[in-house]
């Protein structure tokens, strides 16, 4: 009755009675497992760990999160630390799918919101923000939402020639980003010293006075867009073998790279305006992932658990590597994911799997 | 990344012409780079100065702005931007991927990480000192990048020389930040050396990186037909008897002289480098026999252009040129991808 199919590294089944097949991918679902345990562990261990002076272990932490325990464990846990990692979760989860779905789309490794000017045109419309004083009432993070969104819309919309390539996405998106990143340089350096140190330290990506206000949005545009990009993980997947082969085997090519697009860049945006474009995340997190797991593309989910993984140590290291102040996160994810994927760059031994 | 053919190839006349085009707008542009500015001094008065500069009749202060100021930075930015355009045509060439540009190789990131760390950590703000440790900078980062992208088997393929560089890139650009938000004096000179500026050098400064220049841009010359073997694919290259590792090691090292050397004197000046190949592969097709040169002098013309661009629409005072550069070359830059059916790297 079950069919099993057995190549290195994969199981194809096909179970005949109801009609269900698939790829079973052991070392991709034992890496998914470990990425989850790791990413719920250092979710518990930030907010033990987390800003001020009162540590709580680890197994005090997990029943305060259901209200349970002390009363000073259950305040510190759920009111004054949790918004903050929940906000680090969710930007490391979106930021990481978001990359994926891009390196996927474009074929193209180095291709994430951040190289393709999504997060520099939020970083141009907060930084005119804070120049002009103006938007304040939309807050920077509205702003950002309406730069990074608007980048995307006018990527898309120039890289549109009777349809769309992959290529042309990715040179359209240097442009967009060069542009973008221009009028902030030139905004950072005409500006006062004051306003360039809050553009700046917009820009490095920041976890500081963050909470719910920031959570809950990036948390609904989680919890609508990552099931839209699972639902088109089968097309994605025919895409990655490029235009004309999936157009053969009856994939509408261009519909679903615009909703992949859509996806990608509005987890992107939502992201970038709850914490500012943390760089690196949406690039690195796939191909961290796609490495570990040892798949021909990033996994999607999987690159979300690593993005939330990388954001939530970087914003522990953040808080506590210095005493009297705290670092901006962005400048950690750098400093930490950095040498991993140049570890595993370098480690890549099989011909072949470091490209 | 398929390749498909989608554009004829052109023909020799085509590919001369526009090598001899690029100069002739060179010559005339950097005569333009002379003429105008705060101060619009006409062109005869700029030869006669060049040609005759002791002349009795001559105002001394159109001599001293025409031989001293404006000629130091016509040249500065001739040379970076040849330098410029020449790495970025062999960057694209050797990582085989439309999203490198010259500072792919940690380069830039190396640069202003030398930078802001000898103002913060030695106090060094004088000039020409930042150069040097500029250049120390983005040697060390290049040789770092080069080193961990070719371990393992395979050596140093593409997407892991490009990977690498990005996240040395983020990585010092991480320690950049970081010591630049603790620190108010480095901030300032970050502020001012990453805006791109090609005011305000001397001839020390270009003499200085003058070596390292023409040593890299001779290197890079001489990769036309290994460059064009490896676009075949690494497999075929080697089966043509070429050693992939030498061919990557000497583009890597022609990068960084010319990258080095340019961002040291000028600051990272985006966009040049990765735009310019794109814009002159339209014409010359995917051969780096012609491809290169033509960057080499097509480069130089988009910053002297951007220059002067700068210099005449806020006068009296200037816009910095990468801002300029990238102002309004992606608009260009964009219509062009619009236009035509790229070649692609």
């Amino acid at each position: 009755m079950v069919v099993l199919h057995r190549s290195p590294g994969r199981f194809a089944f096909r179970v005949k009675p109801i009609g269900l097949s698939g790829v079973l991918r052991p070392r991709l679902v034992v890496v998914w497992l470990a990425l989850a345990c790791v990413t719920f562990l250092v979710f518990c261990l930030t907010i033990g760990l987390g800003s001020g002076d009162y540590d709580i272990t680890v197994d005090r932490v997990i029943p305060a999160l259901w209200g349970s325990g002390e009363f000073a464990d259950v305040f510190i846990v759920k009111e004054l630390r949790l918004p903050r990692a929940m906000v680090a979760l969710f930007v490391g989860a979106a930021f990481g799918v978001s990359g994926a779905v891009f390196q996927a789309l474009t074929r193209n490794p180095l291709a994430s919101p951040d190289m393709l000017g999504i997060t520099q045109g939020a970083g141009t419309a907060v930084a005119v923000g804070i120049v002009l004083g103006i938007g304040s009432g939309l807050g920077t993070q509205g702003l950002g939402l309406v730069g990074a969104l608007a980048a995307a819309f006018a990527i898309y919309l120039l890289a549109w020639n009777r349809g769309t390539t992959g290529y042309r996405i990715v040179l359209v998106g240097i442009g967009v980003s060069w542009m973008c990143v221009s009028a902030t340089t030139y905004l950072v350096s005409r500006t006062g010293t004051v306003q360039a140190q809050l553009i700046l330290g917009w820009l490095v990506g920041n976890l500081n006075q963050r909470g719910w206000q920031q959570a809950v949005p990036l948390a609904v545009a989680l919890a609508a867009l990552l099931p839209l990009v699972l639902l088109l993980g089968r097309h994605q997947r025919v895409l990655g073998l490029g235009d004309e082969v999936a157009a053969g085997l009856g994939t509408s090519v261009q519909r679903v790279r615009l909703a992949l697009l859509v996806a990608a860049a509005a987890l992107a945006a939502f992201a970038t305006a709850a914490a500012g474009p943390i760089l690196f995340v949406a690039l690195a997190a796939p191909q961290i992932t796609r490495r570990l797991a040892r798949t021909p593309a990033p996994p999607v989910t999987a690159s979300a658990l690593t993005g939330a993984t990388l954001v939530l140590v970087s914003d522990l290291i953040s808080q506590r590597i210095m005493e009297d102040s705290v670092m901006p996160v962005g400048v950690v994810t750098g400093v930490l994911g950095a040498p991993f994927l140049l570890w595993q760059l370098a480690r890549a031994n099989k011909a072949g799997s470091g490209g | 990344m398929t390749k498909t053919p989608t554009t004829v190839a052109p023909t020799r006349p085509a590919r001369a012409l526009l090598l001899v085009g690029c100069a002739g707008v060179l010559a005339v542009l950097c005569l333009l780079s002379l003429a105008i500015g705060a101060r619009a001094i006409p062109l005869d008065e700029v030869l006669r100065a060049l040609t005759d500069p002791t002349r009795p009749g001559l105002d001394p202060e159109v001599r001293a702005i025409v031989r001293d100021t404006r000629t130091i930075r016509t040249l500065v930015a001739v040379v970076v931007g040849a330098a410029l355009g020449l790495a970025g045509a062999v960057m694209q060439g050797l990582t085989r991927n439309p999203l490198a540009d010259p500072g792919l190789l940690g380069v830039s990131a190396g640069a202003a990480f030398g930078v802001v760390g000898a103002a913060a950590l030695l106090g060094v703000t004088a000039l020409l000192a930042t150069v040097w440790f500029a250049f120390a900078g983005a040697a060390l980062a290049a040789v770092v990048v080069y080193l961990l992208g070719s371990r393992g088997r395979g050596g140093a393929s593409p997407v892991k020389l490009a990977l690498a560089g990005v996240a040395i890139t983020y990585f010092l650009d991480s320690l950049t930040s970081g010591i630049a938000l603790t620190d108010p004096e480095a901030l300032d000179r970050y502020r001012y050396w990453s805006s791109g500026s090609l005011s305000g050098h001397t001839f020390g400064t270009v003499l200085t990186v003058l070596p390292f220049l023409v040593g890299g841009a001779l290197l890079a010359l001489s990769l036309g037909p290994s460059l064009n073997n490896l676009s075949l694919g690494e497999d075929v290259a080697a089966s043509l008897g070429r050693n992939l590792n030498l061919i990557r090691l000497r583009a890597a090292l022609s990068v960084t002289l010319l990258t080095g050397a340019a961002v040291a004197v000028t600051g990272p000046i985006i966009f040049i480098g990765l735009v310019v190949p794109h814009v002159v592969r339209t014409v010359t097709g995917p051969d780096h026999r012609w491809l290169l040169p033509g960057s080499m002098l097509a480069a130089p013309c988009a910053v002297l252009l951007a220059d002067i661009v700068g210099r005449v629409v806020v006068r009296p005072q200037e816009l910095d040129v990468s801002l300029i550069a990238a102002f309004l070359g992606a608009p260009v830059f964009i219509a062009m991808i619009r236009r035509r059916r790229l070649a692609e790297v």
